[in-house]
This record gives structure tokens, C-alpha cells and sequence, in this order.
């Protein structure tokens, strides 16, 4: 297979192992991992071959939007099924695939942007690893109707380094839903994920990440969005699943007129874990990001929200907002939120808020009166709560897709 | 251009008078006289050699020993905070010194060159008019030190620490090094290990002062880092308000302040703690400040930074006690050349504890503002409540402002919000009052001081006066 991969990938691969091996390993005391959980950085229980469940039946249960515009189902990161009805310009095939067909353009998009939210160690190693996952390129001036999904399974001890190399041309339009999901409920696995999202001049994208896996697996998932001149990218991260997750966004503004949207919505329960890192970066004046993160925590969990948003010396007339909200449903969580600024130009306009608090007993009191007993009330409030993020998205296929697995989540709660 | 009698035409001349302060006469030196000095640099022979010259109880000198023990050992905490630190040489800093001399009791007992310096900082007036007490530092050791007479009959005990530490033993050493111990970070050991002068207070069961006390600190030999340690006690039901003002001369090479302040306020008791910090811009000022709260008792930091090159304060209160408050209100303004690294650290240890931290920063020329905060609730408590605001002001292209809280809340009994907003003064602002005749520079001096009027107010009245004038000076310049 190496002999069929471009010398270019090749080499880059060998200088990521070399840097893999060299970067030490996150410690306690780290400002970039401070609140973590440092102990779920060991993988020593991993080794083991992942085994191949049958296809059929996860070909089966890969199902997502009635009508997806194509659809991919990879197995420890091979394909296993793949559909599509995208026009025929559209250049939409697995990363193994496209690093053979077009390995100059997976060359100017793949990885370009350093990690520097606390993961650099593990964006190298999925470098170093990575073999497959998707490749999107949609040419200017089109629009793709529907939405492109992607099931991720794994099974076993098994890790993958799921990659989705997301890009848009001039004035061009694509969704991409990404799902994460283990074959089975007992087998811990490692998810090690990447995701490229490059928007063009006046393109949109809309990115959706499920993360759904076994509660004995853990993810660390690196996004890098660059939006550019009046370029829209809208990215969604909803996490009811795993054991423990790191998620690491980084979201550029290249140009004027750049606009990002970043969601998120979590639900951890008994000792589920969440940690969350986003840095909203304004290179360019004139751009406009907002953040809005969403978690409702349960038993014994915890989560970590730590954002920051950097306006760069001359991005003037930047306006930026960030919010994290908690919603505490039990005695025993916990929430950390550490959001930040750091503003290098003026004229701009800047705020972050984060609030914890639980529900209060005037509104479950206003549900009781009308019927619906304390516990189905306090569900419904916590749904309508992670709703709030969710309509961001603003296509309803793609809402109620979350939605189905929000509800699920909330049907395990019960 | 905006010149200082514009600015100060804008008080009557008699509240001028009263509080005037002129800032740049702070730019002088007199010819040092110090009977004591350790020397440059920071060894066990400098801390032996400091408890000589106080004649330290062993204790003391035992404290001091294990902490210099642990400033060595300790890194400098540069994997969060600014790499600036790495620029302060502790060779090249002189740990104590001192004329040697008891602190005075009359205005006429204190040397002729240091009453100057007083008298430029205008503290005799101020003691007409306002003070209760008045505890000067000149250098290392209070110069002068006076307790109103009827504060004495009351019982309060208002001495320099090193007074505090031998005289009143039972009540100073129960409490000293426990709110901040020495431990807590490199720079509260230092100041553990080489201490001198500073305040202990104590204020009796019951005892409500009506007037606040106040003390100045002043730098004045070159290279000489001041570590001053303060400890105030306010036993049940008591309240105190404590006034901290510093100007330092210029100098050619960085001095270097490290303090540490304790504050207990027992059942009930009541302490604000005032600071103006006015260094000049090449002191490092790296301050430790926390409040213990018992049950109702309420512990206020009002902090404002204006000088030094950087500062790294994060004043803290721990409400140990159900119905505790703490409060952090907090101004900081950073010029071209300095860093401003300020915030609040609010420990809540008990239920139904409430805590409030407002701090607006305004960064001019190339200054840098950054708030750092912590709040942290812990499980098994309930009825916690946290509010925290952080404003900041950026006034040129090149003004920079940086915001990092850190908030902690487990368990569902409780409420936290934090908010923080960046803005500039806006260009229809400053029309609309250049259009009733300001100028450019008065415009922004006006807009500037609205924007941390609210907080200005909860200083006291001469404070607040003085700090508007202060702003005034700083914000000339800054445009245009």
C-alpha cells in the first residue's frame, strides 16, 4: 500500500512520528490541560487487534437522514459501504482513495494548521497514523443539496484516526455529519479524530460531529475550521457518549467578512467526562465568530469548558462572543469553565459569559401544576435547553438527527 | 494638548489642596543612610543576618529558614504567567535595609530628608483631615507610626509587624502565615523568608471604626525590593476599613515588591482593604492578599493598579463561615511598558456564601490588562452564589487585554454567572463632546472616567478624587 501513497504523505508521516516520540506527554500542572483528567491520556489497555464484526448488520444500523446526498460507512477506519448521489463534479471519495487520485489537492488542505490547544502530541500521532477517512471537495460556485454522512464504527481495543478533510470553493455549499459509534457496548476503543475544514471565498459549510460511542471508549477529536473573505462555516459537537472525550476546536477568520458559528451540545452522565477546549482566532478584521457550548450534567460527571478568543494585532472591527452555559442536574458534578480573551487591536466588540445553575423549583412547579410529574418535567427542561444549540443548525433534517440521539440519551438517563 | 491645570480646574480649589498629590515630585532621591543592610542577593546568611538586625524570636528565624527553603525550590511560574519574570535578577536586589532607627511617634522625631518626602506626598494633611492612624514606610521599617488615642482606649492595636510578632505573640502568631501560607506560591515564600515592616492590626470584639486607617509605602534605595507583611484581625462584630497607597521614585533598574496580606475578619466582622498602587513603571509588584471570612463576616478588596511594570495580584477571599461575602472590586490602568495582570480568587468553603468580583481594566499606548479568576465551589455545599463582571477598555490600536477565569462548580445547589466585555470609547462619543467644546484629550479622560465611575465611587471620597486625577495624567497623551 506505501508504494501507491505520495511521497509527500509518506515523508510527512515519518516527521510526525519523529515528533510524536519527541513531544513529552501532557502532565498535571499544564495550563492547556488544567481541570483534566490526565490519567485517561494512558492507553496501555488498547493493544489488541481490532476484530471485524459483520458488515451486514452495521451496513444495517448505520442509519441516519432519510435522503443523504452520499453516505459512507467505515469499520476501524476501511470502508465498508459507500452510496452517493452528489453531482459529478463534487470530489467526494474515502482520504485512502483521494491521497491516490488527488494527492496534489489533498496535499493543500491536509493539516495545515498547528495544534496548540494542549494536543499537539496526539495531532502527531494521528499524522503519523492516520490511513483513511473522508475527502470533500466541492468546486466553486456549487451547492450540494442534502447533507454528505459518515458513519464511523470500531470494535474491539481497537483505535482509529478517522480524518475528514473538508473544502469549498469559491461560493459553494456543503453539510458533512460525521458519526462516531462502537460496534459493541463492552469493548473499550480509541477514537483519535481530525478534522480539516477549509470554507472558500463566500462558500458555507456545515459540520456536524455525533460522538455516540460505548461508555468504556475515549475520543480526542482536533478541528481546525478556516473561514475566508465572507466565507460561513458552522460547526456542531454533540457528545452523549464515551467515557471520556477531549474535543479541541481551533476556528480561523482569514478574510473580511468571515463568519463562524461553533455548537455544541453535551449530556454526560454517571462518570462520563467532557473537556472541551476552543480558541476562536481573528486573523483578518471584520470577521464575526460565536460560540455557544451547551452542557447538561448528570451523576457523577464532569466537564471542562475552556475557551479563548484572540483577536490578532490589526484585525480591527472583529466581533466576537463566546458563551458556555451548565446546567447542574445532580449533587455530585462537575463544571469547570475557564472562557477567555485576549484582544491585540481595538475597535472591536468582544464578550464571553459562562453561567452554571440548576433548574429552579418555580419551573418545575409550573409543570407540576399541569400535569407532568417532577422527573419527565426536569427532562423536558433539560431537552429544551440543549434545543436552544441545536436550532442553530437551521435545517431540520440535520436537528432532528441530533435530536434523535439527544433523546436517546436522555431515555438512558431515565 | 491637555495640560494639568485643565484637569485639576475641574475641583474646587479647597478638596484640590486637600488631596493634592503631585505624582511626578515622586522622581527624586535623597542620599541613602541605611545602618543596616543585608547586602545584594538572597541567601541563609542574608535571612540570619535580617533576624539579627530584628532580633527575631527563634521561631522567627525558623519561619524564615523553611521558606527561603521553599522560594529555592519552587519554579518561577512561568508556564501560565508572563516570561517577564525570568527578568528579575534576586542577585542583583539588596533584601533589607533600614536606618536602624524605632519607628517614631511625632512628625518632629522623624529625619528632616524623610519628612520632605512626606510632605510631597502630602501625608500631614491628610492626617489633619482624614486619619485615624498613620503607619508611613520609608524603606523597610515605619518611619513613623501614630494611633489616635482614642483608638488605643478602644483596644486597637494598630503597630508594624515586627512590633505585632514580639508584643502581641498570643494573637498575632495564631493567625500569621495560615491564611496564606508559605507554600502558596514562589513569591509569598520569598516574602516569608526575607520580610520587614508592614502592618498587624487588631480591632477588638464589637469595635467599629468610623475612620479608616492608613498607611504609605514608599521605595526609595535603588534596587531594593520591599516585602512587606501585613496582618489584620477583626475579632467578632468588628469593622475596619484599611487604606494602602504607594509611590515609588523612578530608578534606573528594576526594584522589586513582593508583599504579603493577611486579613481575618472573625463572626461577623467587617474589613475593606483599599490599595492605589502607583509604582513606578519598573517595579515588579507581585502581591499575595487573602481574606479569611468566618460566619457573616465580610471581607472587600478594592484594588487599583496604575503603576509598576508588572503587577500580578490576585486578591483572595476564603468564606469559611455559612453567609460569608467576599468581594474583589478592581481598577486597573496599563500604560505603554507595563502589565497589568490583576483578578480575584473566591473560595467558597461553607454554604449560603456569596461573592462578587468586578474589575474593569483599561489598557493605553501598548499597556497590557489581563484579569486572571478563580472561583471554586466545592460538592457537598449549597446555596452558593457567584457574580463576576470583567469590563475592559482598549484605547489605542496597540492596547492589548487579555481575560482568563477559571470557574468550578460542583453540585446543583449553586449559581455562578461571568460576564466579560471588550469595547473601545467610540468615535460618536468622543464627537459628541468635542462638539460642546472639549478637546480630544479631555474627551477621553471623560469617557475613560465613566467607563470606571461605578467602581470609583466605592473608593473613599479623597481616593477617588485623587484617582480621577491620577487617570487625568495618564490619559494625557494618549491620543491625537
Amino acid at each position: 500500500m506505501t508504494t501507491t501513497l505520495p511521497a509527500w504523505f509518506t515523508t510527512r508521516q515519518e516527521l510526525a512520528k519523529a515528533r510524536y516520540e519527541s513531544i513529552p506527554d501532557p502532565k498535571r500542572n499544564d495550563v492547556l490541560w488544567r481541570f483534566s483528567n490526565i490519567k485517561q491520556l494512558d492507553f496501555s489497555n488498547l493493544s489488541g487487534e481490532a476484530k471485524s464484526p459483520d458488515h451486514t448488520e452495521l451496513i444495517a444500523r448505520s442509519t441516519g437522514l432519510v435522503k443523504p446526498a452520499a453516505k459512507f460507512v467505515f469499520l476501524n477506519d476501511e470502508v465498508i459501504h459507500s452510496q452517493s448521489s452528489l453531482p459529478e463534479n463534487v470530489i467526494c471519495l474515502s482520504l485512502a482513495d483521494a491521497l491516490v487520485s488527488y494527492p496534489d489537492l489533498v496535499e493543500a488542505h491536509f493539516m495545515k494548521q498547528e495544534t496548540h490547544l494542549g494536543s499537539a502530541k496526539y495531532s502527531a500521532l494521528h499524522e503519523a497514523s492516520v490511513k483513511n477517512g473522508l475527502f470533500v471537495h466541492v468546486p466553486d460556485n456549487t451547492e450540494i443539496v442534502g447533507s454528505i454522512e459518515v458513519h464511523h464504527w470500531i470494535s474491539d481495543k481497537g483505535t482509529v484516526f478517522p480524518h475528514s478533510l473538508i473544502v469549498t470553493g469559491k461560493s459553494a455549499k456543503v453539510r458533512v455529519i460525521d458519526i462516531f459509534r462502537s460496534a459493541d457496548e463492552i469493548s473499550p476503543g480509541l477514537v483519535i479524530a481530525y478534522n480539516d475544514i477549509s470554507a472558500g471565498p463566500n462558500s458555507a459549510i456545515d459540520y456536524i460531529a455525533i460522538q455516540a460511542l460505548n461508555e468504556v471508549s475515549r475520543l480526542i477529536a482536533i478541528k481546525e475550521t478556516t473561514t475566508a473573505r465572507d466565507a460561513r462555516s458552522k460547526t456542531f459537537i454533540l457528545n452523549t457518549g464515551s467515557a471520556w472525550a477531549r474535543n479541541e476546536s481551533m476556528s480561523r477568520l482569514e478574510g473580511p467578512g468571515a463568519h463562524s458559528d461553533m455548537l455544541s451540545v453535551s449530556i454526560p452522565h454517571l462518570e462520563q467526562e467532557y473537556d472541551q477546549r476552543t480558541f476562536q482566532h481573528h486573523v483578518s478584521e471584520g470577521a464575526y465568530s460565536n460560540l455557544l457550548y451547551k452542557n447538561t450534567l448528570y451523576g457523577r460527571s464532569k466537564t471542562v469548558f475552556s475557551g479563548l478568543i484572540s483577536v490578532d494585532e490589526n484585525a480591527h472591527h472583529t466581533d466576537a462572543y463566546q458563551t458556555c452555559r451548565n446546567l447542574l442536574m445532580t449533587d455530585d458534578c462537575e463544571a469547570n469553565s475557564m472562557p477567555g480573551l485576549e484582544i491585540n487591536a481595538d475597535q472591536v466588540k468582544c464578550s464571553h459569559g459562562s453561567t452554571s445553575a440548576q433548574i429552579s423549583d418555580d419551573e418545575i412547579f409550573y409543570l407540576q401544576a399541569r400535569g407532568i410529574d417532577p422527573v419527565q418535567a426536569r427532562q423536558l427542561i433539560a431537552r429544551g435547553y440543549s434545543i436552544d444549540a441545536v436550532k442553530r443548525l437551521e435545517n431540520e433534517d440535520a436537528e432532528n438527527l441530533v435530536l434523535s440521539f439527544i433523546d436517546s440519551k436522555f431515555s438512558r438517563i431515565l | 494638548m491637555f495640560t494639568e491645570d485643565t484637569a485639576t480646574a475641574l475641583l474646587d480649589e479647597e478638596t484640590h489642596d486637600a488631596i493634592n498629590i503631585d505624582r511626578t515630585k515622586g522622581d527624586f532621591t535623597f542620599p541613602e543612610r541605611n545602618k543596616f543592610d543585608a547586602g545584594w542577593g538572597l541567601s541563609s546568611a542574608t535571612v540570619d543576618y535580617i533576624c539579627d538586625v530584628k532580633q527575631d524570636p527563634d521561631w522567627v528565624r525558623e519561619f524564615r529558614h523553611k521558606a527561603l527553603a521553599v522560594f529555592e525550590s519552587k519554579p518561577t511560574p512561568t508556564n501560565w504567567a508572563t516570561k517577564d519574570l525570568e527578568n528579575i535578577d534576586y542577585d542583583k536586589i539588596r533584601f533589607y535595609l533600614s536606618d536602624g532607627e524605632k519607628p517614631k511617634r511625632s512628625w518632629a522625631d522623624v529625619p528632616a530628608d524623610v519628612l520632605e518626602t512626606f510632605e510631597r506626598l502630602g501625608i500631614p494633611q491628610q492626617e489633619r483631615a482624614f486619619l485615624a492612624g498613620v503607619e508611613a514606610q520609608f524603606d523597610s521599617e515605619a518611619a513613623y507610626s501614630n494611633v489616635k488615642e482614642e483608638l488605643s482606649k478602644q483596644g486597637v492595636i494598630f503597630v508594624t509587624s515586627a512590633h505585632g510578632l514580639k508584643e502581641h505573640e498570643e494573637i498575632f502568631r495564631p493567625w500569621f502565615g495560615k491564611v496564606i501560607p508559605t507554600g502558596d506560591n514562589k513569591y509569598s515564600a520569598l516574602n516569608s523568608a526575607v520580610f520587614s515592616g508592614g502592618s498587624f492590626i487588631y480591632i477588638p470584639k464589637g469595635v467599629k471604626l468610623k475612620q479608616p486607617l492608613q498607611a504609605y509605602f514608599r521605595i526609595n534605595s535603588e534596587s531594593f525590593g520591599q516585602f512587606e507583611r501585613t496582618l489584620i484581625i477583626a475579632d467578632e462584630g468588628s469593622e475596619v476599613m484599611y487604606m494602602e497607597g504607594c509611590t515609588a521614585p523612578k530608578f534606573e533598574t528594576a526594584t522589586l515588591h513582593s508583599a504579603v496580606v493577611e486579613l481575618v475578619a472573625l463572626k461577623g466582622a467587617k474589613i475593606q482593604y483599599v490599595t492605589v498602587q502607583n509604582w513606578s513603571s519598573n517595579v515588579f509588584n507581585l502581591v499575595t492578599k487573602r481574606g479569611l471570612a468566618m460566619e457573616d463576616a465580610e471581607v472587600r478588596w478594592i484594588d487599583c493598579n496604575i503603576g509598576s511594570r508588572l503587577t500580578m495580584k490576585y486578591p483572595g477571599v476564603i468564606m469559611k463561615g455559612e453567609r460569608a461575602r467576599g468581594e474583589v472590586i478592581s481598577i486597573a490602568l496599563a500604560n505603554t511598558g507595563q502589565h497589568q495582570d490583576t483578578g480575584a480568587k473566591m473560595i467558597h468553603a461553607a454554604n449560603n456564601t456569596t461573592s462578587n468580583v468586578v474589575s474593569k481594566s483599561i489598557s493605553v499606548g501598548q499597556g497590557r490588562a489581563t484579569y486572571r479568576g478563580q472561583v471554586h465551589i466545592p460538592k457537598h455545599l449549597k446555596g452558593c452564589k457567584n457574580n463576576t463582571e470583567c469590563d475592559a477598555l482598549l484605547i489605542n490600536s496597540h492596547s492589548r487585554t487579555d481575560t482568563y477565569p477559571a470557574i468550578t462548580v460542583k453540585g446543583n445547589r449553586h449559581a455562578t454567572q461571568h460576564e466579560a466585555s471588550v469595547s473601545q470609547v467610540s468615535e460618536e462619543m468622543l464627537f459628541y463632546m468635542r462638539q460642546r467644546g472639549l478637546n480630544e484629550g479631555q474627551a477621553m479622560s471623560l469617557a475613560v472616567n465613566g467607563f470606571i465611575n461605578d467602581l470609583v465611587r466605592e473608593f473613599p471620597m479623597e481616593y477617588s478624587v485623587e484617582l480621577k486625577r491620577l487617570i487625568d495624567l495618564e490619559m494625557e497623551g494618549s491620543v491625537g
